[in-house]
């Protein structure tokens, strides 16, 4: 199954069209410095599309170094508890410990074929960080990562792997000190140092082509959930749950089911306190159509359009955007999105731990949490594809002080 | 055409200095611009306070950050522009801004009431020539000019585009990077600037990293004019509010 490229694939999902757009959405909103540069990397994108050797060469990759393809487990007690056919597609077990390897490996593969030998990053969690300072490693490329302050301090061990990686991590003190921030920080270094640098995207965001780019990067963890659910179950899922910052997990996993008309697709975002304070994360459910860091989408903004600060306890959810193509998917309804507060995902952090000994990332504990308390409105016994994008140890220190707390 | 015709027909160098609305202070802000006219400014470039400004170094994120601090936003710009009218204020005025606090105002509406209240030409920092459509469709309805922004990256296709659109001035960014003083080496922008010119008799100017008169004697033997920004706003950022006036007509005076 390795071996599917995104242009073979028979169920393909909509490119987007000539100005870069999903429906309305995306675009490409950034200082003209950038143009020449966002006009070569789509050139060669759409040149490796059709490449049999770049592809070969990141299937090897994603076998041998990722660890693909990654397992498709049935949680035998916690579908019991819940009455529910629950199955996990396990990112959380590809090297690294999250899908965010999936598209720096891929980029990094683009970024050397264009010759850019000095790559940036940003990183909300650190698990973009990471998987770009372990891509950079492998493949011998300068790596240097923007990460909000505050993140630096919730997200402590991931600063050391990619110290011990080889990357410089930057802090960004600049307005909330998170996701939001290294995105401007790092856009600003690649608008100083364009000629020489390429910019590692983490999410499926950013202007045209990234969120093209890492969504046909992620499109990997959706063509294999199909074909391994059909191995296993003789049918496709009812539902495909996963949670959404950016949103690259998501739309990964989504890529693979988005013609199968039968198949609800469900996303799931932070609410942080709740969404009816100020203290959420929630872009799709309280957002407006926006244009932050290159693409218009739902962002989380004042009626000036200032943008406003996200909250989250994932820091990888903590982010006033969201992808477009998801911003598109809304609008068509093809895909539902939710959102769960903190104390949902601190339920279904120690839940997926205690009854499947899993400890997720904070991320998709939001869907998970989600998922306990929605899936009693649906009729029993239905196949839940569950998209568990990391896995928890980062997280383990935040998480036992709020229990503590709690 | 008013821009346009400013700066040709100026017999002096041209310098555009660029202040971002009501920094450091709102309540003299309208005075800080008299000052700046009266110093001898061809024109203004006012700044809309945006909560992200990818295109700017520290200085203007700071004078920015300040300026929301204030309460100052998109409807305010405006506003001071058309009190600063009223007042007498003859000198062409820009704002520059970012493209998603004039989607949230909604273009039609900003552009109207921009035209209103007496600005002369728009600049938006993060809106390249290939997204810039809607906008100067309405920009050209109300005769406000567009005024668009090359990069020295900016390839030939991209240069003919801007000097089709481009009515006020074209804007050339001296180097790759984002606002604030540094060294510059011209060679660069200075090629642009003969691209540009090739394609069209409007006006152009350089910015970006320029705080000098040294800088600015520079650029005026390839360009029509100078814009200083971060400079300007440095020398403002821990100025006594009594002082604001003086230091910032001292500092343009002393750049011819």
């Amino acid at each position: 199954m390795n071996n599917i490229r995104p242009g073979d694939k028979k169920l393909n999902m909509e490119k987007p069209d000539k100005n870069g757009r999903f429906g309305k959405y995306g675009g490409r909103f950034v200082p003209e410095t950038l143009t020449s540069s966002l006009e070569e990397i789509e050139l060669e994108f759409n040149k490796i599309l059709k490449d049999k050797t770049f592809w070969e060469e990141l299937t090897n990759l994603q076998n041998d170094f990722i660890g693909r393809p990654t397992p498709l487990y049935y949680a035998k007690n916690l579908s019991f508890q819940i009455s529910q056919n629950l199955w996990i597609k396990r990112e959380d077990l590809a090297h690294t410990g999250a899908h965010k390897i999936n598209n720096a490996i891929g980029q990094a593969l683009l970024a050397k074929r264009i010759g850019k030998k000095r790559i940036i990053a940003e990183t909300g969690a650190g698990q973009h960080g990471v998987a770009t300072a372990t891509a950079c490693a492998m493949l011998n490329l300068e790596c240097i990562v923007y990460m909000g302050s505050e993140d630096i301090k919730r997200q402590a061990p991931n600063i050391y792997r990619m110290e011990m990686l080889g990357a410089k991590v930057i802090p960004v003190t600049s307005g909330s000190k998170t996701l939001k921030d290294a995105v401007n920080e790092a856009i600003r270094d690649w608008v100083t140092n364009v000629e020489t640098t390429y910019y590692i995207i983490g999410s499926a965001v950013g202007p045209h082509p990234y969120p093209y780019i890492v969504r046909e990067f992620q499109s990997i963890i959706g063509t294999e959930s199909r074909k391994q659910i059909l191995d296993k179950t003789d049918s496709l899922p009812d539902y495909v749950i996963a949670c959404v910052g950016g949103g690259s997990n998501a739309i990964g996993i989504f890529s693979g089911f988005i013609d199968d008309e039968t198949v609800s697709l469900i996303g799931v975002e932070a609410s942080g306190k709740g969404l009816n304070t100020d203290k959420h994360a929630a872009t799709l459910t309280k957002g407006s159509p926006g244009v932050l860091h290159g693409s218009m989408s739902y962002v989380l903004q004042d009626e000036y359009g200032q943008i406003l600060e996200a909250h989250s306890i994932s820091a990888g959810l903590d982010y006033p955007g969201v992808g477009p193509e998801h911003s598109y998917l809304k609008d068509i309804e093809r895909a539902k999105y939710y959102a769960a507060t903190d104390d949902v995902a601190l339920k279904g952090f120690k839940l997926l731990s205690v009854t499947e000994g899993i400890i997720p990332a904070l991320e998709p504990a939001h869907a998970l949490g989600f998922l306990i308390d929605w899936c009693k409105e649906i009729p029993k016994n239905q196949n839940i594809l569950f998209l568990l994008s990391g896995r928890g140890d980062k997280d383990m220190e935040i998480v036992s002080k709020k229990m503590e707390s709690n | 055409m008013f821009i346009n015709e400013t700066i040709t027909n100026n017999k002096k160098t041209s310098i555009i200095p660029f202040i971002t609305c009501g920094f450091p202070k709102r309540k003299n802000f309208i005075d800080l611009l008299f000052a700046l006219e009266k110093s001898g400014s061809t024109l203004i470039e006012i700044g809309i306070p945006n909560s992200d400004p990818l295109a700017e170094g520290l200085t203007i994120q700071y004078s920015s950050n300040i300026a929301i601090k204030n309460g100052v936003n998109t409807h305010e710009c405006i506003k001071t522009v058309r009190q600063a009218r009223k007042k007498g204020l003859k000198i062409p005025i820009v704002l520059m801004g970012y493209y998603n606090n004039i989607l949230a105002y909604d273009m039609n509406k900003f552009c109207k009431e921009a035209k209103e209240s007496g600005v002369n030409g728009l600049i938006v920092a993060d809106l390249p020539i290939n997204e810039s459509k809607p906008l100067v469709n309405i920009l050209n309805q109300y005769s406000i000019d567009f005024i668009p922004l090359l990069s020295i990256n900016s390839s030939k296709e991209i240069i003919k585009k801007a000097t089709k659109l481009a009515t006020g001035f074209i804007y050339c960014v001296s180097v790759l990077g984002v606002t604030g003083e540094r060294n510059i080496v011209f060679d660069r922008v200075k090629d642009l600037v003969e691209q540009v010119k090739k394609h069209t008799n409007v006006p152009v100017a350089v910015g970006f990293g320029i705080s000098t008169k040294s800088d600015i004697t520079n650029i005026i033997k390839f360009a029509d004019a100078a814009v200083v920004g971060s400079a300007l706003i440095n020398k403002l950022k821990d100025t006594k509010n009594d002082k604001i006036i003086e230091v910032a007509s001292n500092f343009i005076s002393e750049l011819f």
